[in-house]
């Protein structure tokens, strides 16, 4: 078991997640310019549902371009502020992973084993989330409000979590914390941006908004969680079979399984949801929220307020 | 999105949803489930007990309901994070009832410290659990009726479908070759005049099925293990030997269904304990490893084994897991009487009240003294440091300094009175009772002892030993439950990333110059698919028009 921490490695660690925080900051920026001077979206709810009212309504070349504000043209460097945007938050994501990195070396471990690392490490999956969806679809207009996301989440890390890098007590030097954890971060970090999603489409209303349309976010939040619902079961999973090795039963109702159980149940409602009738788009909208509530109870209010066997989270002071 | 702008609802009016005798939610694919009303829409007016027996079956099994229950069921569990549960902790419990004596008991009318078995807790999942079965079973039978029945014929007009195309073979195209590319494609083909019909994508309501049967396996593995499993804790001293049968635990819970003498028959002796700590630094004191050394004997009579046992590193003996989860110090003590009798020789456990320091407490009774009983309270500190003011602390948890600070009374202890004294705790209200002979003594360091007055004996500190705190563990329904949530991982990803997809072909007939239109439709029958759908569906079209000799105009 190693004792050493190497302060080097650990002192550059920390001073790559400031860098961090300053390029999302930037690059937050980017994103708003764009969002702020860019297009604005007409496309008020899904398509078909718009055929209907175009039928009966007879006025349907309006809502197709969103009146005379759409017409305004789009200034170019808006766009190029989109890009300047995505180049920074590649820059700061790499700092981040340059972050994680040098501190998991700094004390030769998983680095993930107090509240610290694991909020960077989510902020991390968040923006990695994001950065690689982008290159496959259009969703660089959540850009600013995962930037803003992930620095809020790093911004409370380092001023109210931050310990110095050090070793973990017994029962978290386990292989399985490369498993559990690291499920729970990735999937969290798919959480982040279904309910970054699901924040915008409530916001955003139905009308036409700079904000992008109800039925792209309602497309994300659903990819999202497609993919990370198998996740969070994975880590829950794994997380019982840890519990199994380490203390004696896979399953005992501590606070954090009582939410990680919380939270899987309500993702599953909005599964549920959105093959209900009368649920779907909005109500299922709220479901995902509720659940995502639960998600951030679980990873930061269970530390703090309930304790039990997995407060080994290393809350400073 | 509206119901309108599910394609089902124009392809194909959902036939089995409305035929099927279940539920709605009993038809083929969820999402279709929900595109009937909800549960309660033939609610029988004056029907008599059938009809509302039926009722009340429907509405149980409906979406809704589900959706309900399962809102219900997380928020159930939410009490059992914020109260301490017996289950979990029960001296947390206690302390709550010492703290607001009113209030607790007023809680626990409500099971609130035993959420986890309250029936309120057994009837939602229970009735959760009726709901999936009265969901799964008829899904069952129309998927397997579903799995023998050919795709649907082609509807008249494709071109109505949410995905379209046409292309004119000028060589003409057969229904044949056509259908031989889908089944290429994997895809389930059946054929008509003029058109082929496919369908592809049946693993998704298997994996929905195996998900929500895979559920109710956890269930059936949750209660096999607590009715034929059972767990324990025991305090070991190092050096003392434990075997396992009901009298040796110092806490043992046993299922409704496990006999004493069920319990597998291993013994094992703790050799060592040591526990190593960071030195130095903001986590100076904090553990870095526990291990204890213990020698093994499987069953009575087979040959002793070493085995290390550490957090994370359970002992395993014939599906019973032993595992190390506490430990303490038992400094040692030989206690001689008025008369010069050795009445007490021996470790005494103590319990840490700071796990930082392991500055300890502990209690030693010793009803053989004469002419009277003893009681003495010890303060043990593994590493002791005087403050400035003189006050004795613990300045880190090994035991690097060792001393005990005896205080020590004379009198009844109380021992015969019939309620039953926990070994470990003591109550030193009880020595309060007593006369008091030590109240202030130096420290004492290992080998050194303490003359009490009155000649009433004398106390020595003999040595320093650590005891381990275990749980022994035997639950059957362990494998079961591992197998189900295997599967329900499995189920899920099938459900999840798997589309549902049908495909069907018109082949016109062709015309004087011999060339043939061919229309091709599909339809996703999965609920948000329909973007990587657009894809697929264009890749088919290429695959089909590449059987075709001389397409041109691929539409
Ligand atoms: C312990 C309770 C339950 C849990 C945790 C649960 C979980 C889930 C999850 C995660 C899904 C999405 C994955 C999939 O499609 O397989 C799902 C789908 C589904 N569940 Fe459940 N379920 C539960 C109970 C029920 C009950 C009681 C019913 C019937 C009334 C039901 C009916 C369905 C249906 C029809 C779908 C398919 C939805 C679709 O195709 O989009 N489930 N369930």
């Amino acid at each position: 078991m190693p004792v050493e921490v190497n302060a080097g490695l650990a002192g550059l660690s920390d001073t790559l997640i400031l860098a961090t925080v300053l390029l999302y900051v930037f690059a937050m920026i980017g994103y708003a310019l764009e969002l702020g001077f860019g297009r604005v979206t007409a496309r008020a709810a899904a398509e078909p549902a718009r055929e209907l009212v175009t039928v009966g309504g007879g006025a349907p070349v309006a809502a197709e371009t969103g009146g005379g504000d759409g017409a305004r043209p789009v200034p170019a460097w808006a766009s190029k502020a989109g890009l300047v945007a995505v180049v920074l938050s590649w820059l700061g994501w790499a700092a981040n992973l340059g972050s994680i990195l040098t501190r998991g070396l700094a004390v030769d471990r998983w680095p993930w084993g107090n509240m610290y690392e694991f909020v960077v490490a989510i902020c991390f999956a968040a923006m990695t989330v994001f950065l690689f969806m982008q290159l496959r679809y259009t969703v660089r207009f959540l850009g600013a409000f995962v930037s803003l996301t992930a620095t809020l989440g790093l911004g409370f890390a380092v001023r109210y979590l931050h310990i110095q890098a050090g070793p973990v007590v017994p029962a978290l030097n386990s292989y399985w914390i490369a498993i559990h954890v690291s499920a729970a971060i990735i999937a969290s970090g798919l959480f982040i941006m279904s309910g970054v999603s699901g924040v915008l489409y409530l916001i955003r209303g139905e009308g036409p908004s700079r904000l992008p349309s109800r039925a792209d976010l309602e497309a994300v939040a659903h990819r999202a969680i497609v993919i990370s619902f198998p996740i969070w079961t994975f880590a829950v999973i794994a997380g019982a079979l840890w519990a199994d090795k380490a203390w004696g039963r896979y399953w005992g109702w501590d606070p954090k399984e009582v939410w990680a159980f919380i939270t899987w149940i309500a993702y599953a409602a909005y599964l549920h949801a959105r093959a209900t009738a009368g649920w779907r788009g909005k109500k299922a909208m709220i479901v995902q929220l509720v659940a995502f509530g639960c998600l951030l109870f679980n990873l930061v209010g269970v530390n703090m307020f309930l304790g039990g066997l997995h407060s080994y989270a290393g809350l400073p002071g | 999105m509206t119901r309108t702008h599910d394609p089902r609802a124009t392809a194909e009016p959902a036939p089995e949803a409305a035929s099927e005798a279940g539920s709605e939610a009993a038809s083929e694919a969820g999402s279709e489930a929900g595109s009937g009303p909800g549960g309660g829409r033939d609610r029988p007016a004056g029907l008599g007990p059938v009809g509302w027996l039926r009722w009340f079956w429907r509405t149980l099994t409906s979406m809704r309901t589900a959706l309900i229950l399962l809102f219900l069921f997380a928020l159930a569990s939410v009490p059992g994070s914020i109260y301490p549960q017996r289950g979990v902790d029960p001296g947390a419990v206690a302390q709550y009832f010492k703290d607001n004596p009113g209030y607790a008991e007023w809680l626990d009318r409500f099971w609130l410290f035993d959420v986890f078995q309250a029936p309120w807790f057994a009837a939602i999942y229970l009735l959760l659990f009726v709901s999936l079965i009265g969901c799964v079973v008829p899904r069952l039978g129309v998927y397997a009726r579903e799995l023998r029945r050919r795709p649907p014929a082609a509807p008249r007009n494709l071109a109505r479908l949410p995905q379209h195309a046409a292309f004119t073979a000028e060589g003409g195209a057969t229904v044949e070759d056509l259908a031989a590319a889908l089944r290429r494609r994997r895809f389930r083909v059946a054929t008509g005049p003029g058109w082929v019909s496919a369908e592809k994508g049946y693993l998704r309501e298997s994996g929905n099925l195996i998900f929500h049967i895979a559920l109710l396996g956890m269930l059936v593995a949750v209660g096999l293990g607590s009715l034929y499993g059972y767990r324990g804790n025991v305090l070991i001293v190092e050096g003392n030997g434990f075997a396992n049968t009901v009298a040796a635990y110092d806490r043992y819970m046993p299922g409704t269904r496990v006999s004493a003498e069920s319990l597998a028959p291993f013994s094992f002796q703790v050799e060592d304990f040591q526990a190593n700590y960071v030195l130095a630094g903001q986590q100076r004191g904090q553990v870095l490893d526990f291990l204890a050394r213990l020698k093994v004997t499987d069953r009575p009579g087979a040959k002793p084994y070493e085995y290390t046992l550490k957090v994370n590193e359970p002992l395993e003996v014939d599906g019973t897991q032993t595992y190390l989860i506490g430990h303490g110090y038992a400094p040692s003590f030989t206690v001689l009487d008025g008369q010069g009798q050795v009445a007490y020789q021996g470790p005494v456990p103590c319990l840490a009240e700071n796990i930082n320091t392991f500055a300890s407490e502990c209690t030693i009774k010793v009803p053989d003294a004469k002419p009277e009983q003893l009681g003495l309270s010890v303060r043990f500190l593994p590493t002791t440091v005087p403050l400035q003011d003189g006050t004795l602390v613990s300045a880190f948890p090994a035991a690097l300094q060792p001393t005990a600070q005896v205080r020590a009374f004379a009198g009844d202890l109380g021992l015969s009175s019939g309620i039953p004294q926990s070994v470990y705790l003591f109550d030193t209200e009880k020595l309060k009772k007593m006369k008091p002979l030590v109240m202030k003594a130096d420290p004492l360091e290992v080998g050194q002892s303490i003359d009490l007055p009155g000649g009433a004996g004398k106390v020595t500190f003999t040595g320093v030993k650590e005891w381990i705190s275990l749980q022994i563990a035997y639950d059957p329904g362990r494998v079961p439950a591992l197998i189900a949530a295997v599967l329900a991982i499995a189920g899920l990803l099938l459900s999840l990333t798997i589309r549902r997809r049908r495909i069907w072909v018109r082949v016109q007939e062709p015309d004087k110059d011999g060339s043939t239109v061919v229309q091709v439709g599909g339809l996703t029958r999965t609920e948000g698919g329909a973007a990587g759908f657009a894809e697929e569906f264009a890749d088919i079209v290429k695959a089909l028009g590449a059987t075709s000799a001389g397409v041109k105009d691929a539409r």
